[in-house]
């Protein structure tokens, strides 16, 4: 194995391919973390908010007996050590079922890194280089890598989907503060069927590939931004304004999308793009043009209903 | 059309208990489906057909039990509420 650090991400993942892992932000060595450290002057702030609580107790008014009793002294401390132990028990358990530590990587943006994405979510026929950067087999977080998938745009995108979907039922009278929750359930669900439908398929193609399903939810999330466009384009603009801008965000996310995935799911060959032969090449490539082909069908189908 | 995470539920419910009740021997055998056929190449290309026996199996021993617990909960829930 060839161990010498190698500049080129895309071979070190040729290397080892079934070994990605997303460690928690504690492993990552100092000169890339995932958030800074933004508490100024950490210990001396510590230390002022610790005299603070101290305070009070010892200096106790004379009239102030219920904080001097003992026995309300030992309630607090019991109350307080149960309170600790039942956070411990509920942070062990949930990290068992919804892994907390990986979702962090995924929320590691800043506003350049969220900017640029976006611009390559509605244009991203100038980008060139669409491989991911790890370091030392890890991916390096997002907000060091503007090819990696994260979870801030498309929750937040999800979000302003169904205001602005609140919104343009609310110009056409159509508005009741259920339908907030029926479009929002509504998108979730499909949201969820299609993310399913894309795990099994991969299972079924027998693909081996590191694309976790946070991976799949990020990419199957980024074509929120696209509907948002077209229905605020509707709104200001007309229908005409509506086809157009889906028109041109929907070409943009199969392209997004198809360069993207070439680079997970396909050969290392047919990744070059050098035509590959075989069956199970083929199955691959029709696997991406399909996922990558279902995301304009959503966008039309999840929007067409608001404008009319 | 509006889908509820409820109608979702229902969706998995009902997909689960349709392959749950492929039966091996009177079935799947007789469409060629059967388990033999599934572990047939032993290259690192197991193809479409052996994936979807693997699964259609594995969902069967798996899901056997929890299943009834939560087709019972369903049919109670149902008669309870409507």
């Amino acid at each position: 194995m060839d161990f010498s650090a190698t500049p080129s991400g895309f071979r070190q993942r040729k290397l080892q391919p079934s070994m990605r892992l997303r460690t928690s932000p504690g492993d990552v060595p100092d000169g890339s973390q995932l958030f800074e450290d933004t508490s100024g002057a950490g210990p001396g702030a510590q230390g002022g908010y610790r005299n603070q609580p101290a305070g009070p107790q010892a200096a106790g008014l004379p009239g102030q007996s219920l904080l001097s009793d003992p026995m309300s002294n030992l309630a607090m401390a019991y109350g307080s050590s149960l309170a600790s132990q039942g956070r411990e028990m509920v942070d062990k358990n949930l990290d068992r079922f919804i892994p907390i530590s990986r979702l962090k990587y995924y929320f590691a943006v800043d506003t350049v890194y969220v900017g640029k994405k976006l611009g390559l979510l509605v244009f991203p026929y100038m980008h060139e280089n669409w491989e991911m950067s790890y370091q030392q087999d890890t991916p390096v977080a997002p907000r060091f890598d503007v090819n990696a998938p994260d979870l801030y745009i498309p929750a937040m995108s999800f979000i302003t989907y169904i205001l602005v979907a609140g919104l343009a039922l609310g110009t056409q009278n159509r508005f009741s503060p259920e339908l907030l929750g029926v479009q929002a359930s509504s998108a979730l669900v499909w949201l969820i069927m299609e993310v399913l439908v894309v795990l099994l398929s991969l299972y079924l193609v027998t693909v081996n590939t590191d694309l976790t399903t946070i991976d799949l939810l990020a990419f199957s999330g980024y074509k929120y931004v696209g509907m948002i466009v077209g229905v605020v384009a509707g709104l200001l603009f007309g229908k005409p304004a509506y086809y157009l801008s889906l028109l041109w965000c929907c070409v943009a996310i199969f392209v997004f999308m198809i360069r993207t995935l070439r680079l997970k799911l396909l050969s290392e060959a047919a990744a070059e793009g050098r035509l590959v032969r075989g069956a199970r090449n083929q199955l691959r490539m029709y696997l991406t043009m399909s996922i990558a082909a279902a995301q304009p069908i959503f966008m039309y189908w999840l929007t067409y209903h608001l404008i009319r | 059309m509006a889908f509820t995470l409820y109608s979702l539920i229902q969706t998995a419910i009902l997909c689960t208990n349709a392959v749950a009740v492929l039966h091996e021997e009177r079935f799947l055998s007789k469409m060629g489906w059967g388990v033999e056929q599934g572990v047939g190449g032993f290259g690192d290309d197991p193809g479409i057909k052996a994936q979807i026996l693997n699964l259609i199996r594995s969902v069967r021993t798996i899901m056997r039990v929890p299943l009834i617990i939560v087709n019972t909960a369903c049919i109670i829930l149902l008669l309870l509420f409507g």
